[in-house]
């Protein structure tokens, strides 16, 4: 079995053979970070660039990690600017890594499409860590696998993303592969932070948070983001959390079979309180250690194809 | 010297010429028309041009030549050059220069510059100081020295009182405000608003950024009897604007750029930056209605909006790379493949939008193809297949979506101030 893609840009179009291959290779990894010695060679020999642009330590500790589980050698380079601004070109930097002949690149960029335009430019393996407010593949697949994880499949699940879906890459790879697995998918949020068309998805709307938590059996809260022109779309994250806030309260009154997933790093006390996000409803840690069984599932897939 | 140019079509609506007839020019200026001895075939040189158009000049009158300023990405002269390959006599450019064009001296430096050549070259004028859109520029005395019309253009003028102002000091001689239409308030973004924005997730300008400016233009220009031009039309509500404000006998005119007719949004998909600019690529529906405004007179020209730019800064990541493409090489064949070939626009509707129209707006005085009269003119062969190749162009920079495109339709030659353009060559005639 191998993957139809020999990149992962996005979960659009990703066939559900792909997803499902992906997800049952991230269960034998995440029985290997069990073992004493969580190290597998599978990639001994591999050489994978982490390419970030923007700030990420999260995501790019997960896949480094993963990376080194999986015995391959990896270099990281991060910036927090544009190579642009320092008078070298995205272009020449890519050109430049290529040069050292590297098997794999994981990228980072605040401009949707930078993995697609590295495709075109460089022969190695390109895995999107996150494009703007495009996709973050590696997180649906993530979210996902904590899922199906707990509730055992996707298909038919109901599914709700909750916050500002607008400024959300973590939102469209979630509705993208949750939608070919056969789930539900609605979102819930003002409207303020729904983008333009999104129901053209097949996605629900709901700006009533009582009822996105009784009619779903899964909650995806994503993080507001203030430092962003996304800080306009709400008068404040007190307003915010009173009426979209994931609380104790809320979750006993409508349902208590919840599942609360968050992609972190968490505003406690804004999109979810304290009492949720350490509460017996969520799997938020547990979403940290399958990110690196996912990325591992994806690196390997990736990586021993040809 | 003498020239004639054998086996044309006449083609001229003002006249209503449309029947085939040699021409004879003698030192620039059109002999005869028709009705050739055998003395004057045999005393000049004779240019073969059978099945194909004889038009007056082309004139695309939305041009960004780069200098003053950025002469690596365009000058006058390849600017110019690039004008004569795709069949343009004359062409107004855009004051985004540095400096801007917003004195004497540098509207005297482009004329001075461009007037050896054989592509008439008139500048549009800044109509704020710096384009800042807060004080008037010298307007008066860039029209005394040439200026045609004047523009903020890259951004609407940028207070309701100010363009007013504008518009009733360009009123003294006539000249119109040519409006970049886009409130800057809603246009944070790299591409068209919609669900392909969302679904490639980008932040996008919404096709209202561009309403919203096109009715307060009309509201201004009804109310002061004031005269405007819309640059690169790119809406269908904002082409229903202009409809009914040319009904209400508002004083306004639009272009509209071969881009904004032959793609939609999804051509960003591949988030190529060849398919970036301003105003963005946007729907079916919007294209269907910039060809209906076409037809039916709403939008009275084509216009290319050439805008230059090196590789290095298009081979940028999406969101950063530079608005705009060149267009000047491959306007005439892209509105005979998407207009003239689907049987919306005839040839003599193409001219109008192509030489005409554009002048009235500016108005330059239009060629016309009468004994006594200075050739001005563009031969085209609305049949001929050709392959669109970037490597070939004459413009100093490649920045072009239409690559590799099949299209109909291209100029052959063209003739003005005493020179002919013909085979990648000029030549004194
Ligand atoms: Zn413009």
């Amino acid at each position: 079995m191998s993957l139809s893609n020999r990149h992962l840009l996005g979960l659009e179009g990703v066939p559900k053979e792909d997803i499902q291959l992906i997800l049952d290779t991230a269960t034998t990894f995440r029985e290997v970070l069990e073992r004493p010695i969580k190290k597998v060679p599978t990639l001994q020999g591999k050489t994978i660039v982490n390419l970030f642009y923007e700030n990420s330590t999260r995501t790019r500790i997960s896949f480094e990690l993963a990376q080194k589980r999986l015995s391959a050698d990896t270099v990281n380079f991060s910036t927090s600017t544009s190579s642009t601004k320092k008078g070298e070109t995205f272009k020449d930097t890519v050109r430049n890594i290529e040069a050292m002949k590297v098997d794999m690149i994981v990228v980072r960029h605040e401009s949707a499409g930078v993995p697609k335009y590295l495709t075109k430019i460089s022969n190695a393996n390109i895995v999107n860590a996150g494009d703007g407010l495009h996709e973050h593949p590696t997180q649906g697949l993530l979210d996902m696998y904590s899922i199906r994880e707990k509730t055992g499949t996707l298909e038919g699940l109901r599914v709700c993303i909750v916050g500002d879906v607008g400024h959300s890459r973590v939102a469209l790879s979630n509705i993208f592969g949750l939608i070919t697995m056969g789930a539900k998918v609605s979102v819930c949020g003002p409207s303020t932070m729904m983008p333009m068309g999104i129901e053209n998805f097949g996605v629900k709307i709901y700006n009533n948070i009582d009822k996105a938590i009784a009619e779903n059996d899964v909650l995806n809260v994503l993080r507001i983001q203030l430092e962003r022109k996304a800080g306009q779309t709400i008068p404040s994250t007190r307003e915010y959390h009173n009426y979209f806030g994931i609380t104790s309260e809320r979750i006993e009154k409508n349902n208590k079979n919840i599942l609360i997933l968050h992609p972190g790093p968490i505003n406690r006390g804004v999109e979810i309180t304290s009492e949720v996000a350490d509460g017996p409803y969520q799997v938020i840690l547990d979403q940290v250690t399958n990110g690196v069984a996912v990325r591992m599932a994806v690196l390997y897939l990736l990586g021993t194809m040809h | 010297m003498q020239i004639v140019l054998k086996g044309t079509t006449l083609l001229d609506p003002q006249q209503k010429l449309n029947h085939k007839a040699d021409l004879l020019i003698v030192d620039g200026i059109i002999n005869k028309v028709g009705n050739l001895s055998k003395d004057d075939y045999r005393h000049s040189t004779v240019y073969e041009f059978e099945d194909k158009y004889c038009a007056p000049g082309f004139f695309d009158m939305h041009v960004h030549l780069r200098e003053p300023g950025r002469e690596d990405k365009e000058t006058i002269l390849t600017g110019s050059n690039a004008a004569a390959a795709g069949g343009f006599t004359g062409i107004a450019c855009m004051p985004n220069t540095n400096p801007a064009i917003e004195s004497a001296e540098t509207v005297r430096f482009i004329k001075e510059k461009s007037a050896p050549h054989l592509v008439e070259v008139f500048p549009i004028g800044a109509a704020t100081h710096e384009r800042k859109g807060e004080a008037l520029s010298p307007m008066n005395e860039l029209f005394e020295a040439g200026a045609v019309a004047f523009s903020d253009d890259g951004t609407a003028i940028k207070t309701a009182s100010i363009l007013r102002l504008c518009m009733e000091y360009a009123k003294m001689f006539d000249a119109p405000i040519i409006e970049h239409c886009e409130d800057p308030s809603m246009a944070d973004g790299s591409m068209n608003e919609g669900f392909t924005s969302t679904t490639l997730g980008m932040l996008a300008i919404p096709s209202i950024a561009e309403d919203l400016i096109v009715m307060r233009d009309i509201m201004v220009a009804e109310y002061i009897k004031g005269k405007v031009h819309i640059a690169h039309i790119s809406t269908k509500n904002a082409v229903e604007l202009v409809r009914q404000a040319k009904k209400k006998g508002i004083n306004i005119t639009a272009e509209a750029a071969p881009h904004h007719f032959t793609l939609t949004e999804e051509a960003v998909r591949e988030y190529d930056t060849n398919f970036k600019m301003n105003p963005p690529l946007r729907t079916k529906e919007d294209v269907d209605a910039i060809i209906e405004g076409l037809k039916d007179g709403t939008i009275d020209c084509i216009a290319t909006d050439h805008a230059p730019h090196s590789s290095e800064e298009k081979e940028m990541e999406f969101i950063y790379a530079p608005n705009g493409i060149i267009g000047l090489e491959t306007a005439l064949g892209l509105a005979i493949t998407e207009l003239v070939e689907k049987k919306h626009l005839s040839l003599n509707q193409l001219i109008e939008k192509f030489a005409i129209n554009p002048r009235k707006i500016l108005n330059i005085p239009v060629p016309q193809i009468k004994e006594g009269e200075e050739a001005n003119l563009t031969i085209f062969d609305p049949k001929e297949k050709w392959s669109v190749d970037v490597s070939k162009f004459k413009s100093k920079s490649k920045n072009s979506p239409f690559d590799k495109m099949e299209l109909t339709g291209k100029a052959s030659a063209v003739v003005n101030r005493g020179k002919l353009y013909f085979e990648d060559k000029f030549v004194n005639i």
